[in-house]
């Protein structure tokens, strides 16, 4: 009997340890990552994913040299499939949030339409006057259905075709981009032009990266894609899809493709070794080239407009302001200066990443490019700019690319059918929505 | 005796009888509870936690909102294809990296334990992989197992063997990941068969050597016998390593799907997945009950094993 009493009171204690346990966990999360000292200054913490190029094109230096109290801390991850679920464990109470956060464009649907209460509306700061800065879409599509502002645009990814003309050159192919533009007026006369290709150029060299990024270029130009417009996942009765999936295969089966994952290391040190002619290349992709293949292959590579006659787009950002920054204002007027028009013009005449910011776009009309054989990129992200479809978006937007890529990774590089491969990408979609 | 002595003289000073046996009931209680404490709070709390939120269906976005979901996280994971591939690789993996493993940490502890000039020399070299980091050496491996500009595949072809996909194959990938556990552990096991290869008599080596046994038959009829409880714990150790393998296969892509069709994915990175790649929190759970109860069995299998061996040894 008394043991009985004395284990109860024990299993008390021991709730009432646990409960404590409990509590302290609680209170210990939470925290951010800036801090501000007694003389008023501060440091801003940034969040980002991929190559955003601020860093690069010296904007930080700027902004502190104009802001002697503010000092700006960035941390980047390579790839936004690893950043994303990194962001969603900080978000649920894990800590380390920075004050701002980049969000993919693929993501900012789930941002809007699950996370809104995570994230600061920036419409408090006065970010509602900013509207008539960017196109009705862009400014759309960060907004939540009551109205408030859960992020401001960095730049988009009006889509091209970045070309190695040293390659080109070698294995007998026109290297002027007007000439090209008109060679592959379709998806299937770039293929076509990549077996010619291929036949000179052998083994070591092929036309294109992986048929994954092939794949999201086609899938770019699409307005619909995974998602129609009342928010129902339509991805695998989308003919659009379908379509884009089976040129991709069929770029596999051909054998143009250098099978390299995107984002891979082995991918990385491609871009030098010259492994493939042929990228995928989204604005923002100019600054990866330059950060990858390095100032020596200077004027190896140039720009051509889009085979399939209409424009697309691919990815594009914003950041945002995540809820408990301590100074949040502070990085409001960052993130603010960041995206105004003088600063992605800059941006992108240094990077490439193209501005979303209409003041901008005026601005960089004439952009030429010497890393990228002088190549009008200006005019010609412009344009595909003006005339990509505007896309309606989905919560698993990144999820579904994500599944299908890698499907297709198992195509190229494993040789599995393409109907099996399609199976696992539902399968993997399935999982992913849950 | 004992009692007698000391309440005597302490009558005074003490509390009340009843009281102090009470206290004496208690105090056993009083020193065990700090660790109980920290094992309800640290592993008992988490581990009734993920039973209970198995049963919901949970998003990592909104962790609060819980919506009852039965079995259901359970039918939809024995449902899941992608979950008895990570099983069977779990497994083959795990044959792949522990029995080289444990074989070539013998041979070494057997070679370490002659008289050979700098043995401390060799024996803190091979404890060093073990003491390499995860991240480090995975990374690195993942560098020599590169398709086109790896180290391996350029070797390969010096002796014309045509490249291989370290990353894509089935067979290929899971004996690269291997390799990574195999050269991380071999070391650890090594120094600990060391030990207990000292631990075994010299005058039965002498006694072998008298009765004309070669070095081979002394390493088989003295020291395996001599080794088998050690080798007990490696084999418990290492099963239970290779079940949650983790940080290996994660980073040699860098992907928590291993390898575009899984080829290599544990159940601890489908687990990681379905937690925080597809934030289905009440999903993971039900992976992590599933991979308990696994680990549990597998644990109880060796025990029988092994009492079933100290019962024909009694018998002997």
């Amino acid at each position: 009997m008394p043991i009985s009493r004395a284990a109860r009171r024990a299993t008390r204690r021991l709730g009432a340890v646990a409960l404590a346990g409990a509590l302290l966990a609680a209170c210990g999360s939470g925290s951010s990552g800036s801090t501000a000292d007694k003389n008023g200054k501060v440091t801003i913490t940034i969040g980002l994913f991929g190559t955003f190029g601020f860093k690069e094109a010296g904007l930080y230096k700027e902004y502190e040299r104009l802001h002697p109290n503010v000092t700006i801390k960035e941390s980047s991850t390579e790839n936004e499939a690893d950043y994303w679920p990194a962001l969603q464990t900080r978000l649920s109470g894990g800590g380390g949030l920075a004050d701002i956060q980049g969000i993919e464009v693929g993501r900012i649907a789930a941002v809007t339409q699950q996370q809104s209460d995570k994230f600061e509306d920036l419409s408090a700061f006065g970010a509602k006057s900013l509207k008539s800065d960017y196109s009705a879409a862009k400014w759309a599509a960060a907004t939540t259905s009551d109205g408030r502002v859960m992020g401001l645009g960095t730049d988009v990814g009006p889509e091209a075709i970045c070309y190695r003309s040293d390659l080109f050159k070698k294995a007998g192919l026109p290297t002027d981009r007007a000439e090209l533009a008109k060679k592959w007026a379709t998806w299937d006369d770039y293929l076509k032009l990549g077996e010619q290709y291929q036949a000179k150029a052998g083994a070591k060299s092929r036309w294109m990266d992986s048929v994954g990024s092939l794949y999201q270029l086609i899938v770019g130009q699409q307005k619909e894609r995974y998602y129609d417009a009342s928010g129902k996942l339509i991805y695998d009765k989308n003919a659009a899809v379908k379509s884009a999936w089976d040129t991709s295969v069929k770029a596999a089966k051909d054998g143009l493709s250098a099978k390299l994952a995107q984002w891979s290391p082995a991918w990385n040190q491609a871009f030098s070794s010259g492994s493939f002619a042929t990228i995928g290349c989204p604005a923002w992709m100019l600054g990866y080239i330059k950060g990858q293949a390095g100032a020596k292959a200077t004027g190896t590579w140039d720009v051509a407009p889009l085979p399939g006659g209409v424009a697309g787009n691919w990815g594009g950002s914003y950041l945002a302001i995540p809820k408990g920054s301590s100074h949040a204002k502070q990085a409001y007027d960052l993130v603010k200066w960041l995206t105004a028009a003088p600063q992605q013009e800059k941006l992108f005449k240094k990077q490439g990443g193209f501005p979303s910011n209409l003041g901008a776009i005026a601005g960089v009309k004439d952009v030429k490019d010497p890393y990228f054989s002088n190549a009008p990129i200006g005019e010609l992200f412009g344009k595909a700019a003006e005339t990509s479809p505007v896309q309606v978006l989905g919560v698993h937007d990144q999820d579904v690319t994500t599944q299908i890529t890698n499907a297709l990774g198992e195509v190229e590089r494993k040789g599995t059918s393409s109907s099996t491969a399609w199976g696992h990408a539902q399968k993997g979609v399935d999982n992913a929505v849950g | 005796m004992m009692t007698l002595t000391a309440t005597a003289p302490a009558r005074a000073a003490r509390p009340p009888a009843p009281l102090r046996r009470c206290l004496a009931k208690l105090s056993p209680y009083a020193y065990v509870t700090p660790f109980f404490a920290l094992f309800a709070a640290f592993g008992l709390f988490p581990l009734l936690y993920t039973a209970y939120v198995s049963l919901y269906r949970v998003e990592l976005q909104a962790p609060g909102e819980m919506q009852w979901r039965g079995l259901g996280n359970y039918t939809a994971l024995f449902g899941d294809e992608y979950f008895w591939t990570a099983l069977r690789n779990t497994f083959t993996i795990g044959v792949i990296s522990t029995v080289p493993q444990l074989l070539m940490a013998l041979g070494l502890a057997h070679l370490l334990n002659y008289k050979l000039r700098g043995r401390t020399l060799f024996r803190v070299t091979m404890l060093l992989p073990y003491a390499t980091s995860v991240a480090a050496a995975t990374l690195v491996f993942a560098q020599l197992f590169g398709r086109d500009f790896g180290l391996i595949n350029y070797l390969l072809g010096l002796a014309g063997v045509q490249p291989v996909d370290w990353q894509s194959g089935t067979l290929a990938s899971q004996i690269a990941v291997s390799s990574i556990v195999i050269w991380r552990w071999t070391g650890y096991n090594a120094l600990i068969y060391l030990a207990g290869m000292q631990s075994i008599p010299a005058d039965l080596y002498e006694a072998a050597e008298l009765d004309g046994a070669s070095r081979w038959r002394q390493f088989l009829h003295v020291t395996l016998p001599g080794l088998r409880p050690t080798i007990l714990f490696t084999v418990v150790v290492s099963t239970i390593g290779a079940t949650q393998l983790f940080g290996e296969p994660l980073l040699f892509e860098g992907n928590m799907s291993g390898g575009i069709s899984h080829q290599y994915q544990t159940l601890g990175l489908y687990m990681y997945q379905e937690g925080w790649g597809f934030f289905h929190l009440g999903r993971a759970a039900a992976t992590a009950w599933v991979m308990f109860v696994l680990i549990v069995l597998l644990v109880l299998v060796n025990t029988a094993i092994a009492r079933r061996r100290t019962r024909k040894e009694a018998q002997r």
